[in-house]
């Protein structure tokens, strides 16, 4: 009861410090909204005819999918990432460790700030879509049962493999490039902001390998029209392997975190 | 009564090199107690080892009853530390930082009045990345006794302060020692050693050097003093004595009374202190340098 006090605590501060770091908002909270909003009046007219605009997908819903998996995976693996391996350098995890504060706590901390903080991007996302650009959002019950679980699972692997990640940051000064650079080559190979038809074979199958991928692919199945899923690798939506390879990710980011996590610098025991 | 520190046999080698090599440490209930050392000299690596951060290779350690090694949050609730360096609060404001800290302990203290005795109502509500350096090092210490803690650990606590600053710190522990806190206090500066502590140890490589109260370290109240005074021809005489009140004596009988420019000096603790280290230091001192290089 106490660990889940705390944890709740935790989360609290944890909210007012994410918010306070006006760089954190800008590139992990604000960023899909900006790029969705700016993709939307930069593409509106090559979706204002042919196959899309039958559909009814214009610019905005045709970004939408790789925004809102763009979106899980700032504000969970790269957010983690980033202030795990800063507060492990800057001695936070060390001080933290020297109180009677039980662990798990402070883990619950991080997951209830990931939780909230990406479930308020997608709201604002999902808003700026349907009110500033008129994107249709589905209404059957199905598509936003997929939505939850590809939400779920990618927010969950994300924060466990951001906290597993942080540990490869030898110093807060190296965890920019550690961090952010092949952050940035994911989310280029997972289509996110490309159509991710459009990449070479062996480029699709390295992108496969990674959850960011089908967090992306998840995402489209709710968003897109269902004719459109032959356009996907398998010519499917792969709701099956979806799920088996992201939690696959989660639990193995989970072993990983067990293993190797340090409330304290390399080199200092 | 309890000892809240007992350290008996510490060995702690990093590769080869020994970095604490066989300290023996009892530090009674109540009491403050100061570790001197030069950098490297093993004091970090000493207190980390009783704070539970880090692992030994030999010997026997027992803080509050408890080896570090193997216990658990419950110790720790009747501890506090206050660690070298530490960052990371700049976007929350001291009251936060101190009511979720209170949070996760037992017995915690109102944090109010653990604002008030750490001196900063006034910067409560401030971002702690806005405080002074001086203002910051309060806030450490007022995360370390939020939690009303037996024993406090403080690393270095005054590390650049101005004069002030570090006059308003010390009644701070004082006030803390008054109270009944028993406190380990690691510091380079020999005054506030002389200042605060009951008993001061001094470390170098790995080994404690001497251990004793401020006056008595090295046997300094024992040592022989040392007089200067000039003669009617206004040379300087300097004689090293183990009775200097007759020394004196006798000076004052010759010259009829004023014994021009007397001075009676004993060891200073940085005097003995900087005697205990010098045979351990790598390098030479500053002094060392120069006469070598006007030599």
């Amino acid at each position: 009861m106490k660990t889940l006090a705390i944890g709740w605590d935790r989360t609290v501060l944890e909210l007012k410090m994410y918010f306070r770091e006006k760089e954190a908002v800008f590139f992990s909270f604000a960023f899909p909204i900006i790029m969705l909003a700016m993709f939307a009046m930069i593409f509106s007219d090559s979706f204002g005819q042919g196959d899309a605009a039958d559909a009814g997908v214009n610019a905005a819903r045709f970004f939408l999918p790789g925004m809102v998996a763009a979106g899980v995976m700032l504000t969970s693996f790269q957010s983690m990432a980033l202030s795990v391996a800063v507060e492990r350098d800057d001695g936070t995890l060390k001080r933290l460790r020297a109180t009677p504060m039980p662990p798990v706590s402070y883990f619950l901390g991080k997951v209830g700030l990931v939780a909230i903080t990406s479930l308020a991007q997608f709201l604002l996302l999902i808003a700026v879509a349907r009110f500033a650009f008129g994107v249709q959002l589905p209404s059957d019950a199905g598509r936003w049962v997929s939505f939850v679980w590809v939400f779920l699972l990618g927010v969950a692997s994300g924060t466990v493999l951001g906290i597993a990640y942080s540990s490869l940051a030898t110093s807060s000064r190296s965890v920019g490039a550690i961090v952010i650079a092949p952050a940035l080559i994911l989310q280029f190979i997972s289509g996110v902001y490309f159509a991710f038809t459009d990449l070479p074979d062996w480029l699709k199958q390295v992108a496969s390998l990674f959850p960011l991928k089908w967090i992306a692919q998840g995402m489209r199945s709710v968003f897109f029209p269902d004719s459109w899923q032959t356009q996907e690798m398998a010519g499917t939506w792969e709701h099956g392997r979806t799920a088996l390879v992201i939690a696959a990710w989660a639990v193995a980011g989970l072993l990983i975190c067990a293993r190797t996590f340090r409330w304290t610098k390399r080199g200092t025991t | 009564m309890e000892t809240p520190i007992h350290v008996s046999g510490l060995r702690k080698a990093y590769r080869t090199r020994a970095a604490v090599d066989g300290i023996d440490l009892d530090i009674h209930s109540g009491e403050v107690f100061a570790l001197l050392g030069p950098n490297g000299a093993g004091k970090t690596t000493t207190v980390e080892i009783l704070e539970g951060f880090r692992e030994r290779d030999a010997g026997e350690v027992s803080v509050l009853g408890e080896d570090p090694r193997t216990a658990g949050l419950r110790w720790r609730d009747r501890l506090g530390i206050v660690l070298q360096s530490s960052t990371g609060l700049d976007i929350v404001t001291p009251r936060e930082a101190l009511a979720t800290t209170a949070k996760v302990y037992s017995r915690a203290r109102d944090v109010d009045e653990v604002i008030a005795a750490v001196g900063l109502s006034d910067k409560a509500d401030d971002r702690i990345g806005k405080l002074s350096g001086g203002q910051r090092r309060r806030v450490d210490v007022a995360l370390g006794i939020v939690g009303s803690p037996e024993l406090l650990f403080l690393d270095e606590p005054t590390t650049g302060f101005d004069p002030q600053a570090r006059r308003d710190f010390w009644e701070l522990i004082q006030s803390l020692a008054g109270s009944g806190t028993t406190i380990l206090l690691t510091t380079h500066y020999l005054d506030e050693a002389e200042h605060l502590a009951d008993r001061v140890g001094v470390i170098a490589a790995g080994r404690m050097l001497a251990l004793d109260t401020p006056a008595n370290l090295g046997g300094r109240a024992s040592s022989r003093a040392t007089v200067t005074w000039e003669d009617e021809a206004g040379t300087r005489h300097t004689e090293r004595t183990s009775t200097p009140t007759q020394l004196v004596a006798q000076l004052a009988a010759r010259h009829g009374g004023e014994v021009p420019k007397l001075t009676v000096t004993r060891p200073s603790l940085e005097d003995t202190y900087l005697s205990l280290i010098a045979p351990h230091l790598d390098t030479p001192t500053e002094d060392l340098k120069l006469e070598e290089v006007t030599a």
